[in-house]
């Protein structure tokens, strides 16, 4: 700093003095430093405001006064209702959450030694552009468990829980006497069951690594005294055999989940293949049954969440954006705490008080400044948003994900309506207009 | 690294003297935080892993199975993605785009906001206040509010479609937080050191260039730093005005309409175009950070 001024005083000393008061009247000096930037701001910033808001009362084409009939064609637009109400739900929704979330996570990394490390990945997706963001969300939402990571983890979870069918896309072989209504459906019989038949159920489009390794030739079933039998077998042999027939080399499938119903329709007795694809139902009563083998067999298990359709994408888009902004939180609230009075926290601790009330008491009073200016800043870009959700809606779910500022420009410069795009621009701009007010009355109030 | 950790964790405020109950409960509710804070941290760090590995597969095993597979089997990994991305001209041509634009649009935008701001901080003029709140309150115009007229505008001018048009744009739309940064920054500059030079009769632009602009250099760089990564990672404003110009965000995004079929062009090409943000910030991060306190607490 020192040696800054003092090469100013020495390379200047021959030069006559200039009037001493320093910040005297100079209105030519100043302008000549502001000229790039006035121009500029004139040309990009303010005149196109002003045109923009003018445009929005015009016919697009001759520029006559049109009234508010922009707004009123905008507003009977479906996609631009559908992009109200979406950033309505973001604004709602995210400065919110990532203020929320900011704030615990920055108050948690304070906490362990490795905190920093957190915080750097946290922060990371900040220096990365929306595009990528997009991009690699579009990887972790694709639907299909086996594909997409987000699916794959519930997946894991539901199918866990609930269970999966044990030949999820089996058939029903020809030649015999079986129903199913539809692919997924419950296989029954036609055959009409009293005490001591037998029934039998052919399946195919089974592969190899699907049938059990305890599985055994199937064999038809005898007359059971006192009982129903059912086999259930792979109505599949190498080179060729008969449709609907047991034959040597066909195995039984174990592990099929087979029911009983009386003439009502309601089931009465529910059993498990075993090894040789045999079931038996012991003294069932009185009859007659019909037999089937359960839908629940055919269950292909969880088949994934489609995020990224209609009814999901505008959540699995907040997802990723706040996957992407929480790091801003995270630091700025950071440096907000790193800033706070230890001494009172230390003091509010010895007098007893819980990690909940300092937190609650004392932490976020004083960090209510800072809260507000991430939420603020939040909802700005919030507002603002349009690449990442250009980039991560697939064409058929953009009209369902659309968001104002993303309208504007679909509408303007896709469909080249451009006054109900200036006027939806003005939407945009009406929004903004009570943060302009907020940031204007606190720099006054810093100012003074 | 070092300058990372300097950046993100902040000052340091040892707190050594806790008295031991508290280390000692504290100490008792470590399990769930540091499970619930390396999950958070998995979280966060696996979809971008999740990129990275997709841009090593073929596109057929895209189409077959999930990215985590290759744990198992990290033979099926090619470069054959990267070999066809940098062959390909189009896409390099977007490249090379960015940086054309990204270069001038990051210099001139600290450059033109660093003169006014001295003429907002240090030279007095009718009607400085009123101007200065008319960039505040510019701060937060969102960009679709000018994109109509400035575009009519570079159609007028016969740069439409250039680099030129993408540049100016984002200057512009630079200028106001350019500004605001740079003013509050210049302001703190203590008085005397300017007065003094003013008495020993430098000029205007002498005491810029020699005395405020050295000593702005922290926030200059903050600020260039900011202007480069919201230039580079740019997509709304290179595919409003890009035209044959067009930044390779533009050439991806229109990769995406096949995105099934050309995940092997977009997933190298968005890790390309993350690579040079990420180096600036592991590079930069205390100015980053800087800057990114300086615009939003300030």
């Amino acid at each position: 700093m020192a040696v800054a001024s003092s090469d100013v005083s020495a390379k200047s000393k021959s030069r006559r003095p200039r009037p001493k008061r320093p910040g005297g009247r100079r209105p030519l000096v100043a302008l000549a430093f502001l000229l790039p930037a006035l121009i500029l701001l004139g040309a990009l910033v303010v005149y196109p405001l002003v045109d923009t808001i003018a445009q929005s009362f015009q016919d697009q084409d001759t520029r006559q006064f049109i009234g508010l009939e922009n707004y009123r064609r905008a507003l009977d637009r479906d996609n631009t209702i559908t992009a109200l109400k979406n950033t309505l739900i973001w604004v709602i929704l995210v400065p919110g959450l990532i203020t929320g979330g900011g704030l615990i996570f920055a108050v948690l990394t304070e906490r362990v030694r490795y905190g920093t490390a957190v915080k750097v990945i946290l922060f990371m997706p900040m220096a990365i552009s929306a595009l990528s963001v997009g991009v690699i969300w579009r990887v972790m939402y694709e639907q299909d468990p086996d594909r997409g990571l987000v699916n794959a983890v519930i997946g894991a979870g539901v199918d866990t829980v609930k269970g999966q069918g044990a030949y999820p896309n089996a058939t029903l072989s020809g030649e015999q006497d079986l129903e199913q209504p539809n692919a997924k459906a419950a296989v029954t019989s036609n055959q009409e069951l009293a005490v001591g038949d037998t029934v039998t159920f052919g399946l195919v489009s089974i592969t190899d690594e699907e049938v059990p390794a305890d599985a055994e030739q199937a064999v038809a079933p005898e007359g059971n005294e006192g009982a129903i039998t059912a086999v259930v077998w792979r109505d599949f042999k190498p080179g060729g055999g008969t449709a609907g027939e047991i034959e040597e080399e066909e195995v039984g499938l174990p592990n099929v989940t087979m029911e009983l119903l009386d003439q009502s329709g309601e089931v009465v007795a529910s059993e498990t293949t075993g090894s040789d694809g045999s079931a038996t139902f012991e003294d069932p009563g009185g009859g007659p049954f019909t037999a089937r083998v359960a839908a629940s067999n055919f269950d292909e298990g969880f088949q994934g969440f489609a995020w990224l359709a209609p009814a999901l994408v505008t959540p699995a888009i907040i997802g990723a954006f706040v996957w992407g902004g929480i790091g801003f939180a995270v630091v700025v609230i950071g440096a907000g705490l790193a800033a706070l009075p230890r001494d009172l926290l230390e003091a509010a601790r010895t007098d007893g008080a819980t990690e909940w009330q300092v937190f609650r008491m004392i932490t976020v009073p004083l960090m209510a400044p800072i809260l507000g200016v991430v939420f603020i800043t939040m909802t700005i870009n919030v507002l603002k948003l349009f690449d990442i959700v250009y980039v991560t809606a697939p064409g058929g779910s953009i009209n369902a994900a659309n968001v104002v500022a993303l309208d504007m420009w679909r509408t303007s410069f896709q469909a080249r309506q451009f006054g109900i795009g200036a006027a939806i621009a003005v939407f945009l701009f009406l929004m903004v207009i009570p943060i302009m007010v907020l940031n204007l009355r606190r720099f006054r109030r810093d100012e003074s | 690294m070092s300058s990372t950790a300097e950046g993100i964790a902040g000052p340091r405020v040892a707190s050594k003297s806790e008295p031991v109950a508290g280390r000692l409960a504290r100490g008792l509710t470590r399990g769930p935080l540091n499970v619930f804070l390396i999950l958070i941290g998995l979280l966060w760090l696996i979809p971008s892993i999740g990129l990275l590995v997709t841009s090593f597969r073929e596109p057929a095993d895209y189409a077959e199975s999930g990215w985590w597979t290759v744990l198992s089997k990290p033979a099926a990994l090619t470069m054959e993605g990267y070999k066809n991305l940098l062959s390909n001209e189009s896409m390099m041509q977007g490249l090379w785009n960015t940086v054309k634009i990204t270069v001038p649009a990051s210099i001139l935008v600290v450059v033109i906001a660093a003169l006014a701001a001295y003429a907002f901080a240090w030279v007095a003029f009718p009607g400085r206040d009123s101007l200065f709140l008319l960039v505040v309150a510019l701060l937060v115009v969102p960009l679709q509010m000018a994109l109509i007229p400035a575009s009519r505008l570079f159609n007028v001018t016969g740069i439409f479609g250039t680099i030129w048009a993408v540049v100016l744009f984002h200057i512009a739309f630079g200028l106001p937080f350019a500004i605001f940064l740079l003013r509050n920054f210049f302001a703190g500059i203590p008085k005397d050191l300017l007065e003094a030079a003013r008495i020993d009769g430098a000029s205007e632009w002498q005491i810029f260039a020699r005395l405020v602009l050295p000593l702005g250099m922290p926030a200059i760089a903050s600020l260039f730093i900011f202007q480069f990564l919201w230039t580079w990672n740019d997509l709304l404003v290179g595919l409003t005005f890009g035209g044959d110009a067009s930044p390779l965000t533009v050439l991806i995004r229109q990769e995406m309409r096949q995105y099934g079929t050309n995940i092997d062009v977009i997933a190298p090409g968005a890790m390309l175009l993350m690579l040079v943000p990420l180096a600036v910030f592991f590079a930069f991060q205390r100015y980053f950070v800087q800057g990114l306190l300086a615009g939003a607490v300030k």
